[in-house]
This record gives C-alpha cells, structure tokens and sequence, in this order.
C-alpha cells in the first residue's frame, strides 16, 4: 500500500498531530515502506484462527464497585498547565 | 571506592549484611562513579540526595534487624517508571516537568525491598527505538568500543541507558521494559545479564504505557544471579493491574543449582535467518556445546511463523501505542503549545512534544486502526500473533527452554541505520516472537564478536518458568566466563 499525502494529512489529524504540508510527502513515504513491510502477513492462512485478545489465558478479574481512592484534586491537578478553581482549563470551546 | 564498584549485586548485598561496609558508603561510592560517567548521557535525572538519604534510612533499618532483601543496594530506574516526586519524562519532550503524585508498583517493591535509587535512567522516548537514538535528552553512548576504534556507539534500545549505565559499573542493577526487546537487546549489546519475565508476572501500574499487550518490567543487571534477585523484588500480584498474574513469586535465586542434566533445550531452525554473520552462528553453536557438556539434551524443533512476527508486531504495537498516546494533550500533564482552539491546541502540542519515530508510530497505528482497514492489518495480525503464540506452546511439547541469539549483531554506530525504519526494526528479529507470546526471555553474555564487541544468547522459557530461563542462563554463563569490561570499567 502506498499512501498520499492526502491519505496521510488526514491520518495526521486523526491522530491530532499537525503536520505540515512539506512533510506529507517523506512521511508517506516512511509510513508506505512500514505499510509494505506489514503487507505480508497477507500470506498468512489464517482461516478458522481466533485474534489473540489477552496474552496470560485469565479472565479480568471482578471487585467490589465502590470508591478506593480520590478525594486528592490538588494533586491530580499539580502537573496540569492550566488549573482554574480546581478543574483542568482550557482554550474556550464554546462562543 | 574502586573495590566496591567491582562487586557484584549479590557480593554487595552479602557484604553489607557482612557489615563491612555501609549503603551510604557504597551509595557515595556509585554517586561518584555516575558524575564521572556523564558523558554516557545514562542518566536524565540524577537524585543524589534522594539516594543519600534513602541510604541512611537503610542503614538505619539494618540496624533495627529490619533489612530487607536489597537493602542498601544502589540501582537506578529507568524513565519509564512513575516514581514520586521525581521527574518522570519517557525521554519525551511531551512530559516536560511531570512529577508524578504516585509510585509506580514495580519500584515501590524495589524500595521496600531496601533498594536506594541512584537517578532515572535515559532511553529511546516512549520505548519505542532499538538504538537510544530517539531520546529527546540525547543519545545514549554505549561504553564498549570496537577494537581499535573511538566511534560512539549506540547501546540497543530501548532501555539503553539502562544497560549502558549497569555495564559501566554507574549503578548496580537497573529497571528496564521490554516490548519487543528492549531489556534482551540492550543487555547484549552492553555485556549483561537481562530477563523479561512473563507477561503479568511484573505489575505495570505506574509505568508509561508503550504497547499495553506487550510492555514487561524486568531487571538488568551484571550477572544472571543479580538479575534473579532484583526479579524477585520486582515481581507480585497486584490487584492495580487487571492483567497481573495472582500466583506466587518463587525464589529465583535458588533456581540457580548449574544442574540442567536431561534437560530439553530446542533449537529453532528459523531463527537461522538469511545473512547471519558468521560470528552469531558461531556463538549459537557454541552455546549448544556448552549446554551439551553439561548435560542437557539438545532438541531441534520448529517455529514455522517466525518470519511473520515482526510485521505483526509492526502493527499490534503501534495500534496499542496510538490508543495510549492519546493521553498526551497538553491538559493533565506536561508541555502545551497553544493554538486558536482545542483541536489546535492538541494538534500543536502533539507535533511538536512528540519525536519524529513516535509520531510514525502513532500514524501507523491511527492508520491500521481506522476504519475499513481494521479488519485487513489490525484483525489479521491479531490472528498471526495466535498462530505465533501456538508455534511456541507445541514446541514446548519437545522441549524445556529454547535456546537462541538475542540480536543479529554486535552493537553499532551512532548514526547507522537512521535512513530505514526498517533496517532499524530488524534489530529485534530474535526477541518480537517470546514477546508476541508474552514468555519470559533473558539475554546472558556469552563472548564477543570479531570487533571485541559482547554478543547475547537468549533464552525463552514456558509461561512462568522463569526459574528454569535463569537456571540455564546461568550455566552459559559459567561456560562462557564472559570476564571482559568496556574501557573505563572497574
């Protein structure tokens, strides 16, 4: 698979990684050539072969639905680069 | 100070319980040895002081008969590991000045345990790299040089620091984590001991998340029995972790008898890849003589799926990275560069806190993701990594452990393989297949290559058989006598 740079500007904004325009074009090339490698499990008979979810064959685990932890917003919010009255800020989403 | 750099983990902790000497003494004596070996670029973030007074607090324990298994013994972290307080980055510019509130669950059993942490530990950013090269804090120098030869070269990735810093004799063991061999090919790039132990047996609480399917913590370390011992510390079930394994941690260290008579070591005929240097077969070979003349039995068998790991993992892991990542935003924690709105808020702060190899991981992994072409790559490496996982657990039918190089060469130079991601991925052709199956596998040095550089043999056990990995590591070990340091070393 060879990718654009259309291709590639859009998975650059799903992924919310501005890439400008004069680097489309090498990064479709690098992720074309990872693409191209990967292509060849296209070989692979995998009929009737179940995905492999979970690596140590466990069920999750179950626990009691209640609080264990919280009640500590100071420092949940120490790292944040903008903090206002206790909540995380950001830039203004609604006019 | 020179004499206590040159102990081992296990001759430190028996001579301290010895009470020849203090932890702050030998903590002052790895401080020294960590400012001296700067211009390795090991460390992100030394901790002197922490170190200083976690080692009075030790001294203090064991004379309260309160000593602990690594009590008193000065390692370092790798910056992968949340620990409080304390700058934790991933060797990414996105999590500039992150001190984390919590500990993570592998080093606050390695700090109950009485162990002293010297700083935290440089690496490839996110773990994603087999060279250190991918570091927003620089390169990491290994401290081996080719035979007549001054080029800096690079020390495996993506715990490079890590191994860097334990093979120039700046900490006495270190925390690595391997995702696709970045403790296996590091250590045998660096000359030491390195396990991956089994997927769920190390908590991954507190540890930056890279591919959660895959990501391990294990030690690095000089010697397999070092390594047992620091595995043990780290180990145990944790309910943080819904994928840690409630089953008990045995004593590594008494797994380590030397007696593998009549035990059954496979041999993968795959693993005999196209254009191996000569030099790798050679020590293969010779580590099955080695194995033989102790006694075990050699056994071939077959992993027919190998040559498809690596393409799966070129998928799994950038997929579970791109969903991890997405965390990075600029809100909770670290750099924000601003923009006219959210969207371009994140997109701003994203492109540029994160480094060029991150974002093609990220990119690949959006992509595979994405839909009407989940099914085609994501689904379908999902499906191989079963057929991966089944190649193994039949031949464990023939055999006891496996029997492997860790890397198809020696360490190489700064700058090498920079062009091609994928000459770069190759690196870790023998290491992807244990983790795809989530097995422990360790690396031991066994001898240098034709450069004078160290060369690995890998190991692969069964699930939680970690006992039997070291147990036979430790026999190549003995054979091997793998006595030689980098410059410098003492």
């Amino acid at each position: 698979m060879s990718l654009d740079k259309a291709t590639v500007a859009k998975i650059a904004h799903l992924a919310r990684i501005k890439l400008p325009e004069e680097d489309q074009a090498a990064m479709a090339d690098e992720l074309s050539k990872i693409l191209s490698f990967v292509e060849q499990l296209a070989e692979v008979d995998t009929t009737d072969v179940e995905p492999m979810t979970s690596v140590a064959a466990q069920k999750l685990r179950w626990r009691p639905d209640q609080v264990d932890d919280g009640g500590i917003p100071e420092k949940v919010l120490a790292n944040a680069p903008e903090a206002v009255s206790g909540f995380f800020a950001v830039p203004k989403v609604v006019e | 100070m020179t004499e206590l750099l040159g102990l081992t983990l296990a001759e430190a902790r028996d001579r301290l319980a010895g009470g020849e000497f203090t932890s702050v003494e030998l903590t002052e004596a790895y401080l020294r040895a960590m400012e001296a070996g700067r211009s390795l670029n090991a460390f992100i973030t030394e901790t002197p002081e922490k170190a200083l007074d976690m080692a009075k607090a030790s001294d203090e324990r064991r004379r309260r008969g309160e000593a602990g298994p690594l009590e008193g013994l000065p390692i370092a972290i790798k910056d992968l590991f949340c620990t409080e307080g304390v700058l934790t980055t991933a060797a990414s510019h996105i999590l500039d000045g992150f001190k984390p509130p919590y500990e993570s669950t592998v080093t606050a059993n390695l700090w109950r345990d009485g162990a002293v942490m010297l700083g935290k530990l440089n690496m490839d950013e996110f773990a994603m790299g087999s060279a250190n090269v991918t570091s927003y804090y620089g390169s990491v120098r290994n401290p081996w040089r080719r035979k007549n030869s001054e080029a800096a070269l690079v020390p495996g990735g993506s715990s490079g620091g890590s191994a860097a810093a334990v093979a120039a004799r700046l900490a006495l063991a270190a925390t690595g984590t391997d995702t696709g061999g970045s403790i296996r090919q590091p250590a045998s790039f660096c000359g030491i001991a390195g396990i991956k132990p089994t997927y769920g047996r190390c908590s991954r609480w507190g540890i930056i998340a890279f591919a959660s399917s895959l990501d391990q913590a294990g030690p690095m370390a000089r010697t397999v029995r070092d390594a047992a011992i620091m595995l043990r510390s780290m180990c145990g079930f944790d309910p943080k972790d819904s994928t840690s394994v409630d089953i008990p941690v045995p004593d590594f260290e008494a797994a380590l008898t030397g007696d593998v008579r009549g035990l059954r070591v496979g041999i993968p005929k795959e693993y005999r890849v196209d254009g191996m240097p000569e030099e790798i077969e050679r020590l293969w070979r010779q580590g099955v003589d080695w194995l033989k003349a102790a006694g075990a039995e050699i056994v071939d068998i077959s992993l027919p799926h190998t040559k498809y790991a690596l393409p799966t993992y070129y998928i799994v892991a950038p997929a579970e990275a791109s969903s991890n990542l997405a965390r990075y935003d600029g809100v909770r924690y670290g750099l924000r560069v601003p923009g006219k709105s959210l969207i371009e808020m994140y997109e701003n702060t994203r492109a540029e806190g994160f480094g060029r190899e991150v974002k093609r991981r990220i990119m690949i992994g959006t992509y595979v993701l994405s839909a009407g072409y989940y099914d085609a790559y994501y689904l379908k490496a999902q499906k191989v990594r079963s057929l991966i996982a089944r190649d193994f657990t039949n031949a464990y039918e023939r055999c006891d452990v496996i029997l492997a190089p860790t890397t198809p060469s020696t360490a190489f130079a700064i700058g090498e393989k920079q062009d091609d991601p994928i000459a770069m991925y190759l690196n870790d052709v023998f290491t992807v297949p244990a983790s795809l199956a989530g097995l422990p596998a360790m690396s031991v040095p066994a001898g240098v290559g034709d450069d004078g550089l160290p060369l690995g043999l890998q190991l692969i056990g069964r699930p939680f058989d970690e006992e039997t990995v070291l147990k036979v590591a430790e026999v190549i070990e003995r054979a091997a006598e793998f006595k030689a340091l980098p410059p410098g070393a003492v």
